[in-house]
């Protein structure tokens, strides 16, 4: 825009009148800010004061600068159609995080003053976001495994009216489910199996119009964007046909853990050790035939049965499974009611370490209970076959302490042995790495499942223990590639009744992506964001950091080896504006300038004033929140403090806090989300990379010849409402205490 | 009744809990127990057991036959309900426990010198005599059970709450001369005589 035209509005509400000068407020905002029109008005944003407003828009006023609450209140109110607004928090964290007293009065004036130059400063290097013009419109829903959480996710987008393609790579749908005899109970009273209805399941997917079920395929090439996916579907030994499609739930189920892994447990010694697919197997053989279950061996019926719970799971020595797989103790109390249907005189017995039983379970504990299973707790050393085709299980049991336990003269052993996640390529593992650990599924499987053409790799990230999840707090269903989402146990550990509940979730986050995406929008977290990053080419050194920090497989590259935006895959964190360092990459309301220009326009205090100036960078999730609730709940911190929100730790550029200590600040803090293994960061990475980017920082300061307390970060938590301004406070005490920076007033 | 004593015992199978089912008062409840071990943090007298209930239970389950039957544990039930009050499974474990060691005393397994179980059979003796239980015959029996000279030392400790039984009528220092039973002694002695077929005849064990 050519003519910027800025309107500077101050808002006396909320008792911004009484604790503030707002006249000089405008003053500051029209001599120094440069704002063109500035007005106070009592309550701004009630009715009288948009239009206040909007009529000065109407005149030519195109940036607006609001004085007032913090952007996370009167969002509605203070949007304008195609003006870049900045808000000012003068409320929450000015006269709320002051104390009310004569002798602050001046500090909250200064500090109010701060920001409305902030305001203004922010509010000329920024524009309105206009939706991205790329942005793909196709609403059809990519379902990617037909077992019972894909036909579910299939049947829930269709019945909201989006079209579906079913991909299985089998000849027929149904997934394990279909190989089950019956089910853990879904409905009142839990007391006992119930059919697995799979058949009606199929059936209602079959026959409905708008699912289209491709069998014995597979998604071989996978490419685009939310709204403008490209799908290559491969039928076995058969065509390849491309189809598009505007979002991908995948729900690729799992694999049962391998039983020969399991020699310890007799796995492979006798035909009457099984693992649980083998014994629903037995029980459908059975009752096909109206049979009562036999041994494999010998024929002999059935008398006794043992089932050894968390075989080659929760371990610990790290050669199974570490996880539990939540669904395996009610299905062994499942596979024992088999044999108690068929004859109560049949020993059952389950030998666990600690029962678990999610959902319902805890009924159907008790039923089976009733029906007189046995349950042991013990911890299983080993099962040793006999001649006669009988087992002996050794086990400690744990509650007699008895660790020479024997359980002898058992006709069939059953192994609980965990669901493996059928996640496709580990694409964090290199594919020559040798020293993988065999649990992790990466190196299980090396058949990738959607054959991304993404420069970071065919498959979608693996979160922990290969399950394909990306935010194990608040996000579920969400993975690390926008528009793909994934259900069932591929996601996590969990039985049906879990997997479809689950597949009803990605289906929705589905439709908002396809939504979404339609208009040009953000998809979750930033959800209808306008912005998109956008780089300057000429810039550009083609150092690949944005493509490789980018926690979402945004970037890919182009022909000439620059970086190839896909906005649509974007989730508008920053990231990749925080990793450049030649500062090319920016949003039209959110770039290293905007920022920059708003740690620029404070007014620094020389060395004498004894008024120190600590930049606060504010993770606008959790950080940002945490400060404006601590200024809700009345508690106070230093008025030396001047806080900028940032979208994630992740897009903070190192030239801020270079900036910000060159420009005589005394101090910077980085508040973020918590990193690691249980991190919060709502952009997986955001929090990792700027701890990282960080850990650097030692280097420029030595160069800056400051103190290493000049620059601190922090984790805080949504939560911290009264730790945030306690952190201020301390660190505001430190830095009285290193004394004032050496660099003000050049 | 040795002959009822026909071990069978064999490790981890129901048959013993099926025994126990079958006898014992309460046994059908065995089976439900979870093992959470909040019967055995709640007794009061929890710690003096060689086997708390929940182990009991899961010994009942291992088929561990001689061991249960022949433990002292269920006789050191005092009957404070604790255990069944806070059960959350809701067994109730105090009747459970008097079950085991009444079963326990009709095999003959139960421990012969067990003071709870020579007690119980003192009162027992006493109260069917004559219908009424004979105060001072029975702590006089129960002092001197294990001889003269431990019977004095009881009895002298206890001499306090003896005199202060005495004074308010609660004892009668001639019971042992004037002891009156209840009105028609007979007819009791048929009724508990009846009720001894009956029980027998339910739990097999009639002669």
């Amino acid at each position: 825009m050519t003519d910027m035209k800025i309107g500077a509005y101050v808002c006396q509400g909320c008792g911004l009148g009484e604790r503030l000068d707002t006249k000089a407020l405008t003053m500051v905002a029209q001599k120094e800010g440069k704002a063109h029109v500035v007005r106070e008005h009592e309550f701004l944003c009630n009715s009288q004061g948009v239009a206040m407003i909007q009529k000065d828009i109407d005149e030519g006023v195109n940036r607006v600068v609001i004085g007032a609450c913090s952007r996370r209140a009167k969002a509605e109110a203070f949007t304008f159609e195609n003006v870049a607004v900045a808000r000012v928090n003068l409320r929450e964290q000015v006269i709320w995080s002051q104390p009310p007293t004569d002798e602050a009065r001046e500090l909250t004036q200064e500090m109010a003053a701060d920001y409305i130059r902030m305001g203004c400063a922010e509010a000329k290097k920024i524009v309105a976001p206009t939706p991205n013009a790329a942005h793909g419109t196709n609403k059809r829903i990519l379902v990617v495994g037909g077992g019972v959480t894909g036909m579910t996710a299939a049947l829930e987008s269709a019945r909201a009216g989006y079209e579906v393609l079913l991909v299985e790579k089998a000849p027929a749908l149904g997934g394990y489910m279909a190989s089950l005899y019956k089910r853990v109970p879904s409905r009142e009273p839990f007391a006992d199996p119930q059919p697995t209805d799979i058949e009606a399941l199929v059936a209602a997917v079959s026959k409905d119009p708008k699912i289209t079920v491709h069998l014995n395929s597979r998604t071989t090439r996978t490419s685009g964007a939310p709204g403008q996916f490209s799908v290559d579907i491969t039928a076995e030994s058969g065509p390849t046909r491309t189809e598009n499609v505007g979002a991908i739930v995948m729900a690729t189920g799992f694999t049962p853990y391998d039983a020969s892994r399991l020699p310890e447990f007799g796995y492979g010694k006798s035909p009457n050790i099984l693992d649980q697919a083998g014994l629903e197997a037995l029980a459908r053989s059975a009752a096909a035939k109206g049979e009562p279950m036999r041994r494999p061996s010998d024929g002999k019926e059935v008398q006794s049965v043992a089932f050894i719970q968390c075989a080659g799971q929760r371990d610990a020595s790290g050669t199974h499974l570490k996880y539990c797989s939540g669904h395996c103790c009610n299905t062994s109390m499942k596979q024992a009611m088999y044999f108690k249907a068929q004859n109560p005189n049949i020993d059952t017995a389950i030998i666990y370490t600690d029962l678990r039983t999610p959902g319902n379970g805890e009924d159907f504990y008790r039923s089976a209970q009733t029906k007189g299973v046995i349950f042991t707790k013990g911890k299983v050393q080993s099962v040793a076959v006999n001649g006669d085709g009988s087992a002996s299980v050794h086990f400690h049991d744990l509650i007699l302490d008895d660790k020479a336990a024997v359980m002898k003269d058992v006709d069939l052993v059953v192994l609980a042995t965990g669901q493996v996640p059928n996640s496709g390529v580990n694409i964090d593992i290199p594919p020559d790495a040798t020293d993988v650990p065999v649990t992790e599924a990466g190196k299980v499987q090396s058949v990738s499942v959607l054959n991304l053409t993404y420069r970071q790799g065919p498959d979608v990230p693996q979160l922990k223990y290969g399950f394909t999840d990306s935010h194990f707090i608040c996000f579920p269903y969400e993975t690390r590639r926008t528009g793909i989402y994934t259900a069932g146990p591929v996601r996590r550990p969990m039985d049906i009744t879990q997997a479809v509940e689950d597949a009803t979730g990605a289906a929705l986050k589905a439709i908002q992506a396809v939504e979404n995406a339609g208009l040009g929008r953000a998809a979750h977290p930033r959800s209808g964001d306008l912005s998109f990053p956008t780089f300057r080419r000429e810039g550009c050194t083609q150092c690949k950091r944005c493509t490789v920090e980018c926690p979402f497989g945004a970037i890919d590259e182009d022909e000439q080896r620059y970086p190839q935006f896909n906005e649509g895959r974007c989730r508008r964190c920053g990231t990749c504006m925080g990793a450049c360092p030649v500062r090319v990459i920016s949003f039209e309301n959110y770039s290293v300038d905007s920022v920059g220009s708003q740690i620029k326009a404070v007014d620094v205090p020389d060395e004498f004033s004894e008024k120190p100036r600590i930049l606060l960078l504010a993770c606008e999730n959790d950080a940002y929140p945490a400060l404006d609730m601590a200024g809700v709940s009345g508690h106070t911190s230093s008025a030396f403090v001047r806080t900028i929100p940032v979208r994630c730790l992740g897009s903070v550029n190192m030239i801020w806090i270079t900036d910000a200590l060159n420009s005589g600040y005394d101090g910077v803090m980085l508040m973020g989300c918590k990193h690691g293994d249980d991190y919060q960061c709502h952009f997986v990475k955001g929090s990792e990379l700027a701890s990282y980017r960080m850990s650097k920082i030692d280097d420029t300061l030595q160069n800056l010849n400051l103190e290493k307390d000049r620059v601190r970060v922090l984790e805080v938590a949504i939560s911290d409402i009264a730790r945030v301004p306690q952190f201020i406070n301390e660190y505001a005490e430190k830095i009285q205490e290193i004394g004032m920076s050496p660099f003000k007033g050049f | 009744m040795s002959d009822l004593n026909t071990s069978m015992v064999e490790q981890y199978r129901n048959n013993f809990l099926k025994e126990v089912e079958a006898n014992v008062e309460g046994g059908t409840w065995v089976k439900m127990c979870m093992q959470c071990g909040v019967c055995s943090g709640s007794c009061p007298l929890g710690p003096a057991w060689e086997h708390p209930p929940q182990e009991l239970f899961m010994m009942i389950r291992a088929g561990k036959r001689e061991e249960v039957l022949k433990s002292e544990s269920m006789w050191m039930c005092t009957s404070c309900y604790n255990c069944i009050v806070r059960c959350p499974r809701e067994l109730p474990i105090t009747h459970i426990m008097h079950g085991l060691a009444n079963y326990a005393h009709r095999l003959g397994l139960a421990p012969k010198m067990n003071p709870t179980r020579r007690f119980a059979k003192m009162f027992w003796n006493n109260l069917v005599k004559s219908g009424r239980v004979n105060e001072i015959e029975l702590s006089v029996g129960l002092y001197f059970m294990d001889g003269f000279k431990t019977g004095v030392a009881r009895a002298w400790a206890m001499k306090d709450i003896g005199l202060g039984m005495l004074k308010t009528g609660r004892l009668n220092p001639f019971g042992f001369l004037t002891h009156k039973g209840c009105k028609d002694k007979r007819g009791i002695h048929r009724m508990l005589k009846k009720a001894r077929e009956i029980e027998d005849r339910r739990k097999g064990l009639a002669a």
